[in-house]
């Protein structure tokens, strides 16, 4: 048995780095998800959108998009300079939204979009936004914010209306917060 | 028939005695035996865990439990039973008959052996502590899916810390276990000849030091994203709450595999045994399992059907699941016929592992009605998932463990198991195990969302029948206590080749089996 020792031992080496090299590839698994995404399209949250060169203004159809905006756990008034407008599909459109540090600290907040109804994203292509990254409020800062979006020519036929929907949250971690509540209820 | 004791085998036993015997042995077979206990209290915890839930489930409405407490549950069970009951007691299999299966005298490290197992317990009060802090305990699900894990209380954390130590049991344990079975073989132990349970072992060690460490990984991912202010999942920090389920899956599945490969090596053992003919087509049995081992890495997004996948990637996730169907089939094929034509008899090991083969491969089945993305949109998150892995896991892994405890009882006691109370064990678990889950299929089918307290009245039924055959299932497994305690008090005194047809070199040494063996390896021609 005691010549097995120095073999047994190279091979407790090996297989702990491998569970070492596994538990590095855990971690790895997220920038290799992020290209994957990015490639693919995916939950293309910080990104410009692209948009087709040739961008042909679909005439005979009109497109209501309404305007919401939320806030999670932020001091922050939220809200769209206007509730709904009226477009084309392939028209440039730009519109702003109104943000508001109720706060004498600044804070850091994160817009996250979604769609309703679920299908009109991948239609909705946004070239400029305020949600591409964080956005950073003096205290009591007053901002206007643009969007700049193009509704997609390729929108189903049965999409009339668009809402297009801002959750600010914080960034965690700028400034000092209660404990998250604990447990469920 | 064991009369003759050779001088290397002795039985007397050095160093401490009482508690500390325990706490600092390096024994394989202690420890095994310890692991056995160790993961059957923790599958009579997640038992009471189960039935609380079936009491809440027997009529619409709430009665027993609150949302909140019934969530924990839920979630607790299923840690309790996967990382407490079925992954401990299948190390503790490996630790009694590894070593004995390949005539070596002792695990390759000892002491690490014995770190393994005494992780665990620290680990499952960590686990089951949880339910007394305030916020009580991880109530996310098993699967602990982000954001609902990033959110919840302290019990997230100890749960979290629990997965950790048992993780790294678990690699330390696997290791071993490789290691051993390359180094230690006695001289003429090829790998070819070796028991299909060592066989299906040595490829789950490899998953296990494959995928354990990613789980470590997301969980560990959770527990910065609760307090280091990182944004792995968290949307408003640029994460993706998916990203965790592709993460755990990873894991997830191979897992699945790790807790049904050793129970087939199980059943192949006893099979054979019990036909009295040699395993049909055991090369193939090796392929199949290693087959299915490599074919569990590429199947972990059939889990995530309804996450917004892109089309191309459903169908490749779902013929890559389809795919497993085939060396699965190989298995059930060969267990069926190496019964065909052996002079078969039913010893309570016997009827387990049959039985194990006729639920199992309706879990099986099951699994490929699930693997299908446009069914699984439909079943995602009902009681039908609930049937399919109850049917793999307690008929699949669950009774290949209690099929081996009969098998190897008289070796590991020296006297054999009561027949019939390990019979009356056995059809009451079968009758009652169906009962409970054969109805969930239906309450599947006809929507019944899974981890939900209450419901809806057209499902009363088939609920009220659930709890009736879970808390016969549940007072059934006392009868295992009696049998066990029984069969280490006295009976039958077992020979050293304790069932006629049974071939293999844990067969060579008495029973039970001394304290020391194969100290000198055995020469296997």
């Amino acid at each position: 048995m005691r010549e097995y020792r120095s073999e047994n031992r190279q091979l407790l080496i090996r297989l702990g780095v491998a569970a070492v090299v596994m538990f590095g590839f855990g971690f790895a698994l997220v920038p290799f998800y992020e290209q994957i995404c990015a490639a693919a399209g995916i939950n293309n949250l910080l990104q410009p959108d692209r948009v087709a060169v040739n961008g042909q203004v679909d005439e005979t159809r009109t497109i209501t998009i309404e305007f919401d905006a939320n806030t999670h756990d932020l001091p922050w008034q939220f809200k769209p300079l206007q509730r709904e407008i009226k477009v084309h599909p392939g028209q440039l459109v730009q519109i702003a939204y109104e943000v508001v540090n109720n706060r004498d600290y600044p804070v850091t907040g994160q817009a996250i979009p979604s769609y309703g109804p679920r299908v009109a994203g991948q239609h909705f292509r946004k070239l400029d936004c305020f949600c591409f990254s964080g956005q950073t409020m003096a205290a009591n800062e007053r901002r206007t914010m643009p969007v700049v979006f193009v509704v997609d020519t390729d929108l189903p036929a049965e999409v009339n209306t668009i809402t297009l929907s801002y959750t600010f949250f914080e960034v965690a971690g700028t400034q000092a917060t209660a404990p998250k509540v604990g447990g469920p209820g | 028939m064991a009369a003759v004791i050779p001088d290397h085998l002795h039985d007397h036993h050095h160093g401490p005695t009482g508690l500390m015997r325990w706490i600092t042995t390096t024994n394989h077979k202690d420890i095994g035996t310890m692991y056995m206990i160790f993961s059957f209290i923790m599958f009579l915890s997640g038992g009471v865990m189960a039935l609380t839930i079936r009491a809440e489930l027997f009529q619409p409405g709430l009665q027993v439990v609150q949302p909140e407490f019934f969530n924990q549950l839920t979630s607790m069970h299923g840690l309790v039973m996967v990382f407490g009951a079925i992954m401990p007691a299948f190390v503790g299999f490996a630790n009694w008959q590894i070593p004995l299966m390949i005539g070596a005298s002792d695990m390759a490290f000892a002491r690490m052996n014995n770190w393994s197992f005494w992780l665990l317990p620290p680990a499952a009060l960590l686990l089951l502590g949880s339910f007394f802090v305030p916020g009580g305990a991880m109530a996310a699900g098993w699967t602990m899916y982000a954001p609902l894990s990033v959110q919840m209380g302290m019990g997230m954390d100890m749960a979290i810390f629990a997965v950790h130590i048992m993780g790294i049991s678990s690699i330390m344990g696997a290791i071993n276990i490789v290691v051993t079975v390359l180094n230690m073989r006695a001289p003429g132990m090829t790998m070819m000849k070796m028991p299909l349970f060592c066989w299906t072992w040595l490829i789950t060690a490899y998953l296990l030091i494959a995928v354990m460490p990613v789980l470590a990984g997301a969980v560990t991912m959770v527990l910065t994203d609760r307090h280091f202010g990182t944004s792995f999942f968290n949307a408003a920090g640029g994460g993706d709450p998916v990203l965790y389920q592709h993460v755990f899956w990873f894991f997830g599945h191979p897992e699945v595999y790790i807790m049904i490969l050793p129970a087939f090596g199980i059943i192949s053992e006893i099979i054979p045994t019990f036909a009295r003919k040699p395993l049909f087509g055991y090369a193939s049995m090796v392929y199949a399992t290693a087959s299915i081992a490599i074919l569990s890495f590429t199947v972990w997004a059939h889990h995530m059907f309804t996450t917004g996948m892109p089309a191309v990637g459903q169908l490749f996730f779902m013929y890559a699941t389809m795919l497993i169907a085939v060396p699965t089939g190989v298995k059930v094929f060969n267990w069926v016929a190496t019964m065909w034509r052996g002079s078969m008899t039913f010893e309570t090991p016997m009827l387990w592992a049959t039985g194990f083969i006729f639920v199992f491969t309706i879990g099986g089945f099951t699994g490929l009605i699930c693997a299908i993305a446009p069914i699984d949109i439909q079943l995602q998150d009902t009681y039908y998932v609930v049937a399919h892995f109850h049917y793999v896991l307690v008929a699949g892994s669950l009774f290949a463990l209690f099929a081996g405890a009969y098998y190897w009882l008289p070796k590991w006691t020296g006297h054999m198991a009561d027949e019939r109370l390990g019979k009356i064990h056995f059809w009451c678990s079968m009758v009652f195990f169906n009962i409970t889950f054969f109805p969930m299929h239906f309450l599947g089918l006809a929507g019944m969302p899974r981890r939900i307290p209450d419901y809806a009245l057209q499902f009363a039924d088939f609920n009220a029948l659930a709890t009736i055959g879970a808390f016969g299932f549940g007072f059934s497994q006392l009868i295992f206590i009696v049998v066990v305690i029984k069969c280490v008090k006295g009976g039958e005194k077992a020979a050293a080749r304790s069932w006629e047809g049974a071939q293999g070199l844990e067969w060579t040494v008495p029973s039970p089996a001394p304290h020391h063996t194969f100290e000198v390896p055995p020469v296997v021609k």
